[in-house]
């Protein structure tokens, strides 16, 4: 079973991000690191492929200045090789471009599954993977907590506010997995070393021929600072503090 | 010589060991020390790394790593649980000796077990009564046909209880002569059993234990480099300290970086007398004399390194990285717990884990003493008129 990746390289969140005033947008030069969230989607990817006993990982990353930093992470975890598109072009890319130039390069590796997070850690909108589906023409199913292939289907465990729906549907698929769904390996240091000489694939937009090609048209007009987080409730004990809590829980619906 | 490793590698390797002492040593470390817990997780996460075979050359299933690599490797285990990397540490002096002695068939059996962790590695050398003074040593092993029958008290052995493999010094005719000794990890195996296990200040959850030999026989083959090196041994030893006195210094450093940064965070946070601490003079001279004997200290311990990736005789610059990186962790753990003031002398904070591990790097690998020893007469030996 091959199976594709889709992984974000995003500026390393342990150093403070900055926003380029002019664009309003976060600044990406420098080294990236691979977006944490997709993490579990690489070791979920080389675990599906480990038990169907053969076929292989491909990551495929849209980013800037041909960066592969990321890329290697999870070669070193395991996957086999990557696809990297970097394009002036694609400066400031919305949700919507990035899935056209991500569905046109996974269409060139012929996977029987795409798996990608639910959303990035640097960008939040949670939108790209369905748009790729779509583009694809491929079932989608978000918020995976758990997959299983199953001959052509794919099974999963999607999680719900209330629980989880068992849901099911045919392969090619595309797959979002959250955080937590399976404990990511440490890249050992001989899979390190192997992955500086994995291939990665270098295209440019050009290179991909999508139809119609790709313009960026997304502006950000404005960005405000997100309002100070309220301090929170304290609740002294006077006999009902048990009572207030549940209703508190109740309120915010999480029993 | 050995090979450079790619720099590029060398970073990417050093911060997937960052990455791991910090998401899994940094928050385990204290409670195992505590509680004096061998650190079965943390080890078996390690030789998934691939530590156990950092510095075995590739031809024997190892990683090959340069010194350089292996020390700044070091540094990083240390900086989250000195006592860590002492699980690695005679594993990898042993795996040296292989490398540097021993016969082709030797190298075959037991590196490609070692690099992989499946066979854990430990040096016997001193003795409850021989330690500096090397020549005391009383351990002997008597030649019996194609055999040889091993008696004696081992003191100190780091690893003893765990290890597959022993690199023992024992006296036999021909003077001391290095053996690599194979056993069953456990209490006991055929002739040794694992006498007592030492209590110390720090450096807790690796065991360090005191080994008897009680007719203890080993097949002639057990003799490093064969029968051509009877009476070698303290020569091969000592010339495979060198690595271990790298590791030495490079955790020192470690141990140094632990302080240094929590002082560095703690001066910036504590507020007395209306600012931070950071900003009183006397705080700040302390900071500042961490940190530039910090930084002398990792780059003498590099230059040693490097040395020996030369293949040069490093034993003075060794010994200098050593001594002076030692000498700067016991200053800085200090310093560090008068930074932190009364919350430094509680087992709240990893501060007094560092005051009490600091120590063992000025004893351990030879004292701080004989150090100086060692550089004075290798200078002498330098700069003979
Ligand atoms: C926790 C721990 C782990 C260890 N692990 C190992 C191990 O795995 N394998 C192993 O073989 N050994 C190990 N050692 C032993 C260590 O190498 C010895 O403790 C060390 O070499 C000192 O020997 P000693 O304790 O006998 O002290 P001694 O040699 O008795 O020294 C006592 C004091 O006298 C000084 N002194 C001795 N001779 C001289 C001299 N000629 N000139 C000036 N001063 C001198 C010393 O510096 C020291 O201050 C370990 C020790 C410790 C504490």
């Amino acid at each position: 079973m091959n199976v594709v990746v889709c992984v974000k390289q995003i500026p390393d969140p342990a150093s403070p991000g900055k926003l380029d005033p002019s664009t309003k947008t976060l600044v990406r030069e420098g080294k990236l690191v691979v977006d944490d969230s997709d993490m579990y989607g690489i070791e979920m990817a080389l675990q599906l492929v480990g038990t169907a006993g053969g076929g292989e990982v491909t990551l495929v990353s849209m980013a800037p200045n041909n960066e592969t930093a990321g890329l290697r992470t999870g070669l070193a975890m395991g996957a086999a090789k990557a696809i990297l598109v970097s394009d002036d072009s694609l400066k400031g890319a919305d949700a919507l471009t990035t899935a056209k130039v991500l569905a046109a390069a996974i269409k060139r590796v012929n996977p029987d599954l795409v798996i990608a997070a639910t959303e990035s850690t640097d960008g939040y909108t949670g939108t790209l993977p369905v748009q790729m589906a779509e583009l694809l023409g491929f079932p989608s199913i978000t918020f995976a907590k758990s997959v299983q292939v199953d001959g052509t289907t794919v099974k999963v465990d999607r999680q719900t506010e209330a629980g989880y729906d068992e849901v099911e549907c045919p392969l090619p698929a595309v797959v979002t997995v959250t955080a937590g769904v399976v404990e990511p390996r440490y890249p050992s240091f001989k899979g390190i070393m192997a992955a500086k000489g994995k291939p990665v694939e270098q295209l440019t937009v050009a290179d991909l021929g999508i139809d119609g090609g790709v313009a960026v048209t997304q502006e950000v007009t404005d960005v405000v600072a997100a309002e100070a987080r309220k301090a929170g409730e304290i609740v002294t004990d006077e006999g009902d503090a048990h009572e207030r809590i549940v209703q508190f829980l109740e309120q915010l619906k999480v029993i | 010589m050995i090979p450079a490793t790619d720099p590029e590698l060398a970073d990417d390797l050093v911060a997937a060991v960052r990455k791991y002492v910090q998401q899994e040593v940094v928050p385990a470390a204290s409670a195992l020390e505590h509680a004096d817990a061998y650190p079965d997780e943390l080890v078996d996460g390690l030789a998934a790394l691939g530590l156990f075979g950092a510095t075995i050359p590739l031809e024997y299933g190892g990683l090959g790593l340069d010194t350089v690599t292996y020390a700044r490797i070091v540094e990083e285990v240390a900086a989250g649980w000195m006592s860590l990397t002492g699980v690695f540490n005679t594993h990898l002096i042993g795996a040296t000796l292989l490398k540097l002695h021993g016969t082709e068939d030797q190298r075959r059996r037991w590196l490609p077990q070692m690099a992989s962790g499946e066979r854990r590695g430990c040096l016997s050398l001193s003795e409850p009564d021989a330690g500096s003074d090397t020549r005391a040593l009383r351990c002997r092993a008597t030649p019996d046909g194609d055999e040889y029958v091993i008696d004696g008290t081992k003191a100190w052995v780091t690893n003893g209880e765990r290890a597959g493999i022993v690199a023992l010094a024992a006296k036999t005719p021909e003077g001391i002569t290095c053996f690599m000794v194979e056993k069953e990890p456990g209490h006991t195996s055929g002739g040794i059993t694992v006498s007592r296990k030492i209590d110390k200040l720090g450096y807790k959850g690796v065991e360090t234990v005191e080994m008897t030999y009680d007719a203890h026989r080993v097949p002639v083959t057990a003799v490093l480099g064969g029968v051509e090196a009877l009476g070698r041994g303290l020569p091969q030893i000592l010339g495979a300290l060198e690595l271990g006195r790298v590791n030495i210094a490079a955790r020192a450093c470690g141990v140094a970086r632990a302080a240094f940064e929590a002082s560095m965070r703690y001066a910036q946070q504590r507020q007395t007398f209306g600012v931070p601490i950071a900003r009183h003079q006397a705080i700040q001279f302390k900071l500042a004399d961490m940190a530039t004997k910090l930084e002398a200290s990792r780059l003498l311990t590099r230059s040693a390194a490097q040395r020996i990736d030369a293949g040069e005789r490093a034993d003075v610059e060794a010994g200098m990285a050593k001594l002076f990186a030692s000498e700067t962790a016991f200053e800085v753990a200090t310093e560090a717990m008068r930074v932190h003031g009364g919350y430094g002398y509680t087992t709240e904070l990893p501060v007094e884990r560092y005051y009490r591990d600091a120590p063992l790097m000025l004893i351990g690998e030879g004292t701080n003493e004989i150090q100086r020893l060692v550089i004075a007469r290798g200078l002498l030996d330098r700069y003979e008129s």
